[in-house]
Parts: C-alpha cells; structure tokens; sequence
C-alpha cells in the first residue's frame, strides 16, 4: 500500500492508525473448571453448585451439573464460592490520571480547546498505573479509558482488556468499537468561559452543533471522492468522470464523521435531564444515537424517554451534591431507570471506586428494594457486566457467562453484593490474571518501594 | 390554657420509648433480646428485669409506671449512632458554589480564634440525607490558614445552632503551610505555641508580650490557643506518610499538645508509636493505594493491623455529602480484617470520645443517639427503621426521599394538569 495513501478511502486510512507495534499476547492456558460454586451468569441464571467451563479461553459450558473437567483441564474447587462474569467499568480515568498523584500525570483532559475529537485517550494512557491492579483484584476485567470532561467533545475513549502490557494498544479489547466522549453542562463552560467561550448551555450546544455540521461537510468531500475513485481518469466524453483530488485529512473530523457514520458510539458526560434531552436532540439532528449518558444524576426523570430511545444510563450508586447540577440526584436513579425498562449500568468514575464495583451495585440495589422497586440479585449484577458491555459494544462476546463467550470471570469469596466478599481468582479471556493467594502486582512503579529503609 | 397546653406539649412527648427484642451492641459487647429503653436524652435501661422496668398486663414495657411507646426490635440490630468526623456538614451546600461554602473563613492564616459552628446552617439538606442512614452526630471541620480554627461537634437534629452544636471547641484544625515542608509547619507551629504561652504568662504586659511576638498571630487568636495548650482540646492534622507521623508525634510530646492524626494510611508502619502515644487516628479503609508518593504503603488492612496493635482507630467516609458511607465504610475494615465490633466502635465510641462529645455509646445512662437497624448494622441488605438523636426519635424523611417521591410516577414534578 502506498505510504501516502493514494487512492485510499477514508476508513483505509483510518486504520492505520490502528495498527499494534508490541506483539499481543495470544490467551494460553485457558482451559479450565470450575466446580461446585453458586454461578450467577448474569443472564437471569443461578446455579447452586454449579460449573464453568472454560476451554482455550472461551466458555464451553455454565451448568447445574458437574462437568467432571475437560480432558487435562484443571478443577477449581468452587465450593462455598461465587461464580460471575468479569465485571466492567464504563467509566474510567486510570491511565489518563494514574497514580502516584503528580502534575505530570495528569493527561486526562485536553484543555486548549472546546472541541478537541480528535485525540484518544489511548495515547494518554499509562500501563503501568498501579491502579489496574486494584482494578483487577476487584473483579473488573474490562474497563472504558476516557477523557475528562473539560470539553465539549473531548477526544476518543478506548476499551482495555485489565491486562499487563507495555503500551495501552496491546491492552486494546479485541474489535470493541470505537467511543466518543462528550460533555454537557457545567464543566465545559466553566474551563472556557474565561478563555473564549463557551461561556453557557446555549453556548455549549452551539460549539457541538458546529462541529458535526463540519463534520458532515467534510464527510460529503470524502463520499464525493470516494465514489470517484473508480473513475477513468481523463473526463472525455462516455467515460466516467476522473478521480477528484484526495480532501486533506482532519483527525479532529474523522472522529465526529465515525460518530455520523455510527461507528462510533457516543458516550456523554451529562447529569440534568434537560441538559440531557438537549444532548438527544442533538443526535438526533445529526442522525446518530448516543449509547451512554454518563454519570446522568437525573435520568430517573426521563427514564421514559431514555428507555424508549434505547440510551443506556452509566451512573453512581449515591455521589450527589458536588455541584449544582448534581443536586438532585438520588440512590435509586439506577434502580428506576431499570424498572423503566431502560439499561442501567453503575460506573466508577474513580480510581478508589473501581475498586468495588460490586459494592457501589449492592448500594443502587438495596436502595432501590427499599423504594419498593421490583429487582433481584441478576439485575445488580448486570448493571457492572452485561448492561456495560452493552455500553461499549462488546455484550456478544463478554457481559455474561454463556456459551461462546469469552472467558472473563471471576471467583468470588462470597456472593458478590455482600460488603465482605471479594475476588479471590480473576481470569480475563480465559488466562488468569489475579489470584489473591499471590499477590503479585504488575505495576513497575511499585517495584523497589519496600527496599529495606 | 397556657397550662392545658404546655400539659398536652409534656404528655405527647412520650416519657419512654422501648425496642423490644433488638440485638443490642453495647458499650459491653453485643448482647442479644436485648429491650432499650429511651426516657429523656438517655438510654434507661438495657433490658426488662432492669429497676425501674417492668411489663404490664398485656406485656408491654413500662419504665416508672408510664408505658412505653413500644417498638417491635424482632430482627433488629441497635447500636449507638453513627459519628462522621470528617466532615464540612452545615457548612457547605454544593461544593462548587462558593457562595454555599463557610467552612473557610479567609483573610489571616493565623486563625485560631475562628469557631465553625458560627457558620453551621442546621437546615441544611444534608444534614437528613445523613441521618435518615444512621450518621446522627459529626464533627465538623474547618478549612484553610495555617491554623483554620476550631472544628464543632453537631448533632444532625435542631433547627438552631444552639440545638445542634453539642461541642464550639471540638478540636482545633491546623490546615499546615500551603505547598511548605512539614518542617516549616512545625517551626511555625512552635512559634506560635511559644507566642501563646508568653502571653498567658505575661498577660499583665500584654502589649510587650506583642511588640515581641514572632509568629504574627493575634491576640485573640493567641488567646483561642489556651485549651491546645493545656492539652483540653486536641490538635487535628493532617499526615499519611509514617515520617510525618512520627515527625508529628516527636512535636506532640515537646510542645505538650494532644494530637489527632487524620490520614494515617501509612500508620501501620509505625502502628506501637501511634498506640503508645495514646494518639488517635482518623483513617479510611477505601484508600486507594499508592494514590500518591506520601501513601506509597497505603494498604487494606491499615485499619485493622492499628486496631490490633491497640491504636485508638476512628473510620471516616473523608466525606459530607456521602457520610452516610460509614456503614460501607466500616464493612470494608472488617473486610480487611477488623472485627465488626471494633468498626462500629471506630465509628462510634472512639469517633466521639476522641473529640469530647456525648454520643457514640449504648450504655444505660449515656446519651441516646441510637439507631434500631432492620438488619446487620454493617450489611447492605440493612437499613435504619429508627433513628434518635439525644433521646428523641427524627423524622426518616429527607430531601432526596421527596424527590423520590415526587418522580416514583413520571412526568413528576410539575404534576400533570387535572
């Protein structure tokens, strides 16, 4: 192929810059049993002494009985143990904002400009982040890099595989899609209102507006191209019309026209409603669907309209009350989103957070039962797996314990919404990753801190 | 009728309240079937075979004769309310709106004569965010100076500060120099102390005392020093990194102060220092890790290796909007290995003695801020059915429960036109 792309279309070229350099490593080992535990598949299933079987790091079988084990494959002893999928986060600034807390750790937010879709937070993110670690000991095997929400579109996220790796591209989640974060509300306006605006909501919507109407432009010169490719060159009479010359490339456009296109999913920073329903509007003028409403305080009171138009809602179980628009929000947003018949997904938005995905569950679902809201224990559970593979994309290969699927799994101390329970085993795609028998971080930064003082 | 009144007023508030049948956690130990009886601001009694109680004919609880507003505890757990030392509650709103912030008073560093409680707005909505959860006392701290002034001890009930704040002088807050060394503060901090004992000492010379003063400190700000001094009130800092502990510790018993430790996530390091010193530590079991390079040795199970080698350890959520997170919070102690006896003692008895205030016990003749859990206390599954705070029983309700209320049917507020 040619180094300068002649003759390419658009998303050739696009994904060049996509391509791995470190070599990823394939899944080894992954055949496996586990035995006698209570399996709760996400899937509305419950299996008391039940098995998972795992076999070249997709599942084989999730059952009642017991599998005697694939031929040579090992056997978990599972008895008084839980059994989920991985669980996944939607919502994460690891690796943008690792720790050790330092000034020059912080590359979560691209603040030089309101709209800045063109950079990925794949670029800022830091692999050696102690933070994946305790991330992964708290059960999350998948989780959703974003930028921060100083802008109004603030750049691409990416979707990892919690994996040790040295550069974030090998830690990529085989074909996930693309995402998008953008941002409504007060942040946005509150980082540019000094510095040239956007200074309002009106404003905010008028710098979004803007962008996708370029996009749209720029994405009419490439079809025009595109569709001249084929072309015989010359333009004489009873031949097709010669190949246009190639539109220059705009990182920031390609973004926004995958967004148009519907390849890439939109995920929006967001807690009015009306601030939300503003953000649909939007989508819906330009023709693509926001995925995920992000952090989404008031969804509970347009929990109709987000149901019917099939936006999922990534929230916290109780965070309220840091700024104005934030004031109203209540324990049970998830819980009534849910009943509502909308896709409710509790997120981390923490490096502390994540930690305990499955506390911040167990807290929305008992706040929920409390309200008199009809749930059960699979509900909660789909709020950190399987609702949030929906958000990024992936819920046909991870998200629940099925057939197929791939093997990301976690073994638990105890069933997964009590307070004390924690991940004693965690595999991702099959190979596990975390054992709390060993612990054996695979952060370098905390490489020698114990040295004898 | 001024006496038919305040007669009526006398009868409605029922001399007694008894939990019958809740599994008590005492000052004692947990002691089950146990019946609380409530008369006043007290716990009177612990059980019915105790003086003064006794059933009536149909079995219910009387304490001096009067029968009791009776509340089934079958199932129930009771413990002392829960105490969130590390909070701004009453003192901030929406933390973003600077207008609703109070908590700093500004202008001179040196601020030792400032006293939060001036600024406690007990109608804030937080406070029965909190309380509908079990949180039923807090402290409450300042921030910013070098010295930001005296933390209060509140209630989270009363529509006065005169109701609310239990104690104006709970401890006093060094906030430490902005961006300095530890080094720098302690000199500091010394200066003044020295400053403070000068003119105590001199108080007949006072603006000598003044012209000779080298911290820069006010008279009045001197004079709010006199409890530190005398070791009455506690002096609240800031420390994770076990040096600056130890650094901390070596200043306490040079200088004669009594120290609260807040951070500590490094303690455990030098847990049998902290414990010999008798030094109290507020401490968060959700503490990320290595968040930062003065936590490089955070880890899990700080709370209980402090507890164990006999620290005086406090839980705190290190919030207010959320310091209804205690429960959450002290399951996570015991999940890193605390017993659940000793994190509810964390976030009662040690969180309440350690700053002076009255609550944080379940003993018959202690102050009853209580709550009757319809579970274990520590358990998601769990919830309060009651509340009292100081002997009396508050409302369950709060702003977000109305919110909830107000959308349980959509469209929610405004109401649909009839």
């Amino acid at each position: 192929m040619s180094q300068t792309g002649a003759g390419m279309t658009l998303e050739m070229l696009e994904e060049r810059g996509l391509r791995g350099i470190e070599p990823v490593e394939q899944s080894e080992g992954g055949t496996w049993t586990i035995e006698g535990a209570t399996v709760l598949t996400a899937t509305g299933e419950r299996y008391g002494a039940g098995h998972v079987t795992v076999v070249d790091g997709l599942i084989q079988s999730v059952g009642s009985e017991s599998q005697g084990g694939e031929q040579g494959a090992s056997v978990i002893d599972g008895a008084g143990l839980f059994v989920t999928p991985g669980l996944i986060d939607t919502h994460s600034h690891l690796g943008v904002y690792p720790a050790p807390g330092a000034r020059a750790h912080s590359d979560g937010n691209e603040a030089t400009a309101p709209t800045t879709p063109g950079v990925w937070a794949e670029h800022s993110f830091w692999p050696q982040d102690p933070g994946l670690y305790r991330a992964i000991a708290g059960g999350v095997t998948t989780l959703h890099a974003l930028p921060g929400s100083a802008n109004l579109i603030g750049g691409r996220g990416v979707t990892l595989e919690v994996v040790p790796a040295r550069g974030s591209r090998a830690m990529r989640f085989p074909d996930a899609p693309e995402t998008i974060k953008m941002a409504c509300g007060e942040n946005p306006k509150r980082v540019y209102g000094e510095r040239g605006g956007p200074s309002t909501r009106m404003g905010n919507l008028r710098g979004q507006r803007e962008a996708y109407l370029q996009a749209q432009e720029y994405l009419a010169k490439w079809k025009e191209y595109e569709a001249s490719l084929g072309g015989g060159g010359g333009g004489k009479k009873g031949r097709k019309p010669p190949v246009k010359a190639r539109p220059s490339r705009d990182l920031d456009m390609e973004t926004l026209v995958g967004v148009l296109q519907g390849r890439i999913l939109p995920q929006i920073h967001c807690y009015r409603a009306d601030d939300m329903l503003s953000m649909m509007q939007l989508s819906d003028e330009f023709g693509f669907k926001v995925r995920s409403f992000h952090h989404a305080l008031e969804a509970y009171k347009i929990r109709d309209v987000l149901a019917e138009h099939e936006v999922s809602v990534s929230t916290w179980a109780d965070w309220w009350g840091f700024k104005m628009e934030a004031y109203d929000g209540i324990q049970q947003n998830a819980a009534l989103v849910h009943e509502a018949g909308g896709i409710a997904i509790i997120h981390s938005d923490s490096a502390v957070g994540i930690q305990r995905l499955n506390q911040e569950a167990a807290k929305a679902y008992y706040a929920g039962l409390r309200a008199g809201i009809e749930l059960d224990e699979h509900d909660a559970l789909r709020w950190i797996t399987a609702n949030a593979a929906w958000a990024l994309g992936i819920q046909d290969v991870t998200g629940t314990l099925e057939e197929g699927k791939r093997g990301d799994v976690v073994l638990w101390s105890g069933h997964p919404l009590e307070v004390t329970s924690r991940p004693l085993r965690v595999w991702v795609n099959g190979v596990e990753r975390y054992n709390y028998e060993r612990e054996d971080a695979w952060s370098d930064v905390l490489i020698g801190q114990e040295v004898q003082p | 009728m001024m006496w038919a009144l305040v007669g009526s007023i006398a009868f409605a508030a029922t001399p007694c309240t008894a939990v019958v049948g809740t599994t008590a956690w005492t000052d004692d130990g947990i002691v089950e079937s146990a019946t609380v009886v409530v008369a006043g601001e007290r716990v009177v009694a612990l059980s019915t075979s105790a003086a003064d109680v006794r059933l009536d004919g149909e079995g219910r609880v009387q304490w001096r004769g009067h029968t009791c507003l009776q509340i089934d505890g079958e199932g129930t757990h009771t413990t002392p309310g829960f105490v969130e030392v590390s909070s701004q509650l009453g003192v901030t709103e929406v933390d973003l709106e600077s207008k609703t912030r109070t908590y700093d008073a500004g202008g001179d560093p040196m601020r030792a004569s400032v006293r939060v409680a001036d600024a406690y707005n007990p109608r804030s909505t937080l406070i029965p965010i909190q309380r509908v959860e079990g949180v039923t006392e807090a402290i409450v701290q300042p921030r910013g100076g070098f010295i930001s002034g005296y933390a209060a001890g509140v209630q989270l009930a009363g529509a006065s500060q005169a109701e609310a704040v239990l104690s104006w002088e709970a401890a006093m807050h060094v906030g430490g120099l902005e961006g300095g060394s530890l080094a720098g503060t302690l000199a500091s901090l010394s200066e003044m102390l020295d400053d403070a004992r000068n003119l105590r000492r001199r108080s007949d010379d006072m603006r000598s005392v003044m012209a000779a003063s080298v911290s820069g400190a006010s008279r009045a700000d001197l004079n709010a020093l006199y409890p530190v001094l005398d070791g009455r009130v506690p002096m609240l800092v800031s420390a994770d990194r076990a040096s600056s502990m130890e650094a901390w510790l070596r200043f306490a018993d040079r200088e004669g102060v009594r120290l609260i430790i807040s951070g500590a996530s490094e303690g455990w390091l030098i847990a049998e220092q902290l414990a010999q010193a008798k030094v109290p530590v507020i401490v968060d079991p959700l503490v990320y890790g290595p968040g930062g390079f003065d936590q490089m040795q955070a880890r899990a199970e700080n709370p209980a290796l402090l507890a164990e080698a006999g620290v005086r350890v406090i839980l705190s959520t290190f919030e207010t909007h959320n310091a209804r997170n205690l429960k959450q919070i002290a399951g996570n102690a015991v999940r890193g290995g605390m017993t659940p006896e000793a994190a509810v003692t964390a976030i009662t008895r040690t969180a309440s003695e350690s700053f002076g205030l009255p609550s944080g016990h379940l003993q018959v003749g202690e102050r009853a801020s209580l709550v009757v859990w319809s579970g274990q206390p520590l358990s998601f599954a769990s919830h309060p059915r009651h509340v009292f705070i100081g002997g009396e029983q508050v409302s369950l309700e709060s702003r977000q429960t109305r919110l909830l209320d107000a959308y349980r049917t959509l469209p929610g507020t405004p109401p649909a036109l009839p």
